[in-house]
This record gives C-alpha cells, structure tokens and sequence, in this order.
C-alpha cells in the first residue's frame, strides 16, 4: 500500500505549486470569467475593428477584403481643412475647462470648508451635488430655452445694458455656453474630493499658525491649500489626460452648423463623419488619432509630475 | 485691538456666506424655474419675461399632453428596463471583479489590473465599437444598450478599494468555516460595504437613467427607445414651430417641454437625498491611486 503511494508521489512534486495555487484560487477565476469576457468582447475585440483605420473600409467586402490603405486616412485628416478646427476646438474647450471648472471646485471647497454652521453646510452641499445628476439631454434642453435671444439669460444682460443676442446661434459665445454650463453642472460634486482631504487636516496646525497671528486667508493660503495640494496634482493630472476629449454628447446637442467653427470638436466631427456620413475608416482613424495623442499626454504630465512634484497616477 | 482684526474677520465670513449661498441658488434656480413654469398658463408663460418663482396662472395642460403621449410612457417602460437590468448587471459583475482583484495573495492581481484599468485610459473610440456592437449582432437590440457600459472600471476600481478595506480577520475566519469566496463575497464584503453599494447603485442607475446616444447609435425601433430620446425631441427637435399650427399649439409646446423636464428628474430627485450622504465614500475611494 505504501509502496505505490510513494512512487506517485515523485511527478506529482513537481506539478504541485502551481495546480495548488490554481486550487486556491479556483473560485477567484470563476468569478472573474464574466468580468474578462466582458472586458475581452468590448474593449479589447474592439481594437480589432480599430485596424479600418487603416483601410479603405467598405461593409460589402467586410474587413478581411477591404483594401489597405496604411496611413492615408491619417494624412487626409491633418491635411485636410477642418483637421485644425476640430482640434484647436478641443484644446480651448479643454483649456477653459481647467482654467475656470478645476479651480471653480478648488476655490468653492475652501470657501465651504470655512463655514462654521454645519446644517446650513449640508444643505449647500445637497443643493450643489444635484445639479451633476441632470442628464445632458434636460441641461441642454433648458440651456436651449435660457439661451435664447428673449430667453431668461438674455434678460439679464438686457438688465446691465448688454445687447440681445441668441446665444447658441452665436459662434462667438458657444464655448462660453458650454463652459459655463458645465460649471453650473459640476462645480459642487468637483469639491466632494477637496472637501474630504480638508477635513482629515490636523487642526493644530491651523491653531499653531494661528497663534503665529496668520489672519484666515493667510491660514487657507499656508495650510489648507498646502494640504490639498497632492489631491489637486493627481486630479490635473487625470484632467490634463482628457485634454483632447471633449464629450461629443453635449456638443451635438447644442451645436449647429451655424457654429461648428467654435464647436466642432473631434469627437462629433467623428460622429458625424464617421457615423453620420457612414465614412467608418475615416472616422475610426480621426478617433485613433484622438486616442493615440491623449494617451501620449497622459502619459507625459504623469512622468512630468512623478518628476517635478513626486505624485503621479501610477 | 480685538476690535480691530474683529470686523475684517467677521465681514469676510459674511461675504463667504454670501457668494456660496448664491452659489447654491444658482444651482437651484433653474429646477424652480422648472417646476413653475411646468404648471403655469401656457399663454402667460410665453408672454413672462425674467425670472420665474412661481406659476404664473395655473394649467395642468402641460402634464396632460406629457401623459397622453405615448411615447412617454413607451419611453418611460423602456428606461425602467435598462435602469434595471443594466445596474443588476453592473452590480453583479463589478462586486465580482472587484473581489478578485481586492484579494490578496492572489498572483495575477496586478496583471488584471493593468488590463482593465488600460481601457480607461485608452478608448478605441465610436466607430470600431459601432462596429463590434454591429458584428456581435446586437444593434437595435436592448442588448446593445447594457451590455457594452456592463462595467464601468472607474467604479471597478472604487469597489476594490472599498473591498480591500475589510479586515482580513474576516475573511480568514470565514475561510476556515469553509465558506467560499462566492459566499464570503455576499455574505462578508457586500454588506461590510453597503455605503460603496449604495454609491455605485446610484451611479449606475443614474448612468442609465441618464443615457441617450448609446440608444441614438445603436436603435433605430423606437419602440426600444428609452425616455431620454424622447425628452431630446421635445426639447430639441420640437419642429421649429411649424407653420401649420395655430398659436395655441405652439404655447402648448412650451408648457410641454418643461413638463417633461419634469417628469424626467423626478424620479431621481426622489432617490437623490437618500444617498446622498455616501458620496463623499464613493468619490474619495476612487481617489486612491492603485
């Protein structure tokens, strides 16, 4: 009985470690089967179809017989004219972003912080969460309605002696609107972040600067935005990483031909190219271009700021 | 002295009560603006200039015409069916990733990682996803609709923190009990977790609430249409007035698109305060870096 035993065990060695560790976390890729699958169906079986950016894609022949075309959609797009608007576009929509939503939070999650009265806090915070859970769809409905040239906004810059003027048929504010907008949406639910991190703030060190006879903005100045500090370098960075999207979702709501020369961003130009027009290989090598170079920045401002700041996304 | 240093203190804390409670109004007003406008009288409403605080004149006119529109309620049923199938099929598969990779001592933790955090990062963009949609044979199908958002790895990522937050006395104990990890995983972490659940409910069931141009993309029944696409027809494409109507149908019209407005926020309005308090734990676990 023994003797067998023995003589089985000596292959059986050599395989253990890793069946055993297989064993052990048997159930672990069990339940992981769904959430790969998942993952493999729709994000990496996608990148297959990434490869008519590359062709001269036509439904009929499919993408095994559709003809190769290397880099020519890439060269049609940034030699072509609109190339420059779309992108330009983007950046500005982007820069404006982060000029005035990012700091918008930051500022308004100070301004908060100071508040003493705790009811009357939770009230601002319930009423200026809210606003991020309107749809895009209702937000650019009532933005249609207020924009209007004898809509609401309009009789408020009729009140301070400004011009009317139908706001969205205008090129020259359509970013403003969409910036603007955007503040109203998210300004409250940005300072959720910043307003946790300030709490976790040691109090003696406001007590401490305060005994040094630093005023309350000198104390916001040197303590509580020294604090937020890694908070606010990793969110940048995750903003500077989106800074070739803009959600095409809203623009293609609000935008007309009347001002695709502000509003027209890369990704509705995909859209409509692509989807609209029905120029699949056109589109799918605008929309890898996008990708390509927003990665390419990410990347870059998380090792530019590992370097200069020490914190970094990974 | 004290006096002194006293009234620039005390005006500063004045003016910061000030700018944040206009803050706040700002982001309010709109929604009363709404609402008054939902019940007024749809000749005196187009005739109101300025702020509106109130209905002025009273109608339930708009509402009647939002109900009897069956596209409304088609829409509405729709909406309900991706809200919820969608959030169960997110729930489940997000708790299931995120267990995994919340556990420790596993070996290719990190790899899963890697592979699915990537796809935040790097989107193959619209038309090759159009097309896969189209190659798996799913458009205009409800499918479409949940399948393709079935996880949301930025939620995936602040389930696993929140799961990687459990003692591991927990888990060990319930192991030499002999309870599986599927068990271990209902049974310890979800509830352990319930604010994180609570959370990322909301997230996804808003997400789906909310969608529309999944559906604009990939349907083109609207008989599946959900009630986002209809509300983006009578507030966008609302006809530009037609010629053929009469000037009360166009004062209808109106009254109609806030009363959609309307019907369309309610329900999440009504969910809103209740979860509320969680969200500071949803967003900051998602701000940890891993």
């Amino acid at each position: 009985m023994a003797e067998p035993a023995r003589t089985l065990r000596a292959p059986h060695r050599q395989a253990r470690p890793l069946l055993r560790r297989m064993q052990r976390y048997k159930y672990i890729y069990l339940m992981l089967i769904p959430v790969v699958l998942y993952y493999v169906i729709f994000h990496y079986a996608g990148m297959y179809y990434a490869v008519i950016a590359f062709q001269d894609y036509k439904p009929m022949r499919g993408i095994a017989g559709s003809r190769f075309v290397g880099l020519d959609n890439f060269v049609e797009f940034l030699g072509g004219v609109y190339a420059w608007r779309v992108i330009r576009n983007t950046l500005l929509i982007n820069l404006y972003q982060i000029a005035f939503a990012f700091t918008a939070s930051i500022v308004f999650a100070l301004m908060i912080h100071q508040m003493a009265d705790n009811r009357y806090k939770n009230v601002i915070q319930t009423v200026t969460y809210m606003p991020h859970f309107i749809s895009i769809v209702v937000v650019c409905g009532l933005l249609a309605e207020f924009c209007e040239s004898d809509g609401l906004i309009n009789d408020v810059l009729a009140m301070l002696g400004l011009e009317r003027t139908s706001l969205l048929a205008n090129p020259r504010y359509f970013r403003t609107v969409f910036v603007a907008s955007d503040i109203w949406q998210n300004v409250g639910w940005g300072t959720i972040i910043y307003l946790a991190t300030l709490t976790g703030v040691d109090p003696s060190l406001h007590e401490a600067a305060a005994i040094d006879g630093a005023g309350r903005l000198q104390r916001i100045w040197h303590v509580n935005l020294p604090a937020l500090m890694p908070v606010i370098v990793v969110q940048l960075i995750m903003r500077v990483g989106r800074m070739m999207l803009v959600g095409f979702d809203k623009v293609i709501l609000l935008y007309s031909p009347a001002t695709y020369e502000t509003a027209d961003v890369i990704s509705s130009y995909v859209y409509r190219r692509g989807l609209s027009e029905m120029d699949y290989s056109y589109g799918a090598a605008v929309g890898l271009f996008n990708s390509v170079v927003n990665l390419v920045i990410l990347v870059s401002a998380n090792a530019f700021s590992r370097r200069v700041t020490g914190n970094s996304l990974w | 002295m004290i006096e002194k240093r006293d009234l620039p203190q005390r005006s500063l804390t004045a003016l910061n009560y000030a700018i944040i409670t206009l803050v706040a109004l700002l982001c309010l007003y709109p929604c009363i603006h709404v609402l008054a406008a939902s019940f007024s009288d749809p000749v005196r409403l187009i005739r109101h200039r300025g702020a509106l605080l109130w209905p002025t004149g009273y109608s339930l006119r708009g509402y009647q015409t939002v109900f009897n529109n069956p596209n409304i309620l088609i829409g509405y049923g729709n909406t309900l069916f991706y809200v919820l199938v969608g959030t169960a099929i997110n729930i489940v598969l997000t708790s299931l990733g995120a267990y995994a990779l919340a556990r420790r001592g596993w070996p290719l933790r990190k790899l899963f990682v890697f592979l699915f955090v990537f796809t935040m990062y790097f989107n193959v963009g619209i038309i090759p996803t159009f097309m896969l949609v189209k190659g798996l044979g799913m458009l205009n199908t409800r499918w479409a609709i949940v399948l393709p958002v079935a996880i949301n790895t930025w939620n995936l990522i602040v389930m696993r923190t929140s799961f990687a937050g459990v003692p591991d006395e927990l888990q060990e104990s319930a192991y030499l009990d002999g309870a599986s990890d599927l068990r271990i995983l209902c049974q310890i972490y979800v509830p352990v977790c319930k604010a994180t659940m609570a959370v990322m409910l909301l997230f996804y069931a808003v997400e789906h609430w909310n969608s529309w141009f999944t559906s604009m993309i990939y349907l083109t029944d609207t008989g599946l249409y959900p009630l986002q696409m209809f509300v983006r027809d009578i507030l966008l494409f609302d006809g530009a007035a037609g010629t053929t109507e009469d000037a009360n149908a166009i004062y209808l019209k109106e009254l109609t698109k806030y009363a959609v407005i309307v019907v369309s926020i309610v329900p999440i309005l009504v969910v809103y305060p209740f979860v509320q308090k969680f969200f500071v734990k949803g967003v900051m676990l998602g701000s940890v870096k891993g």
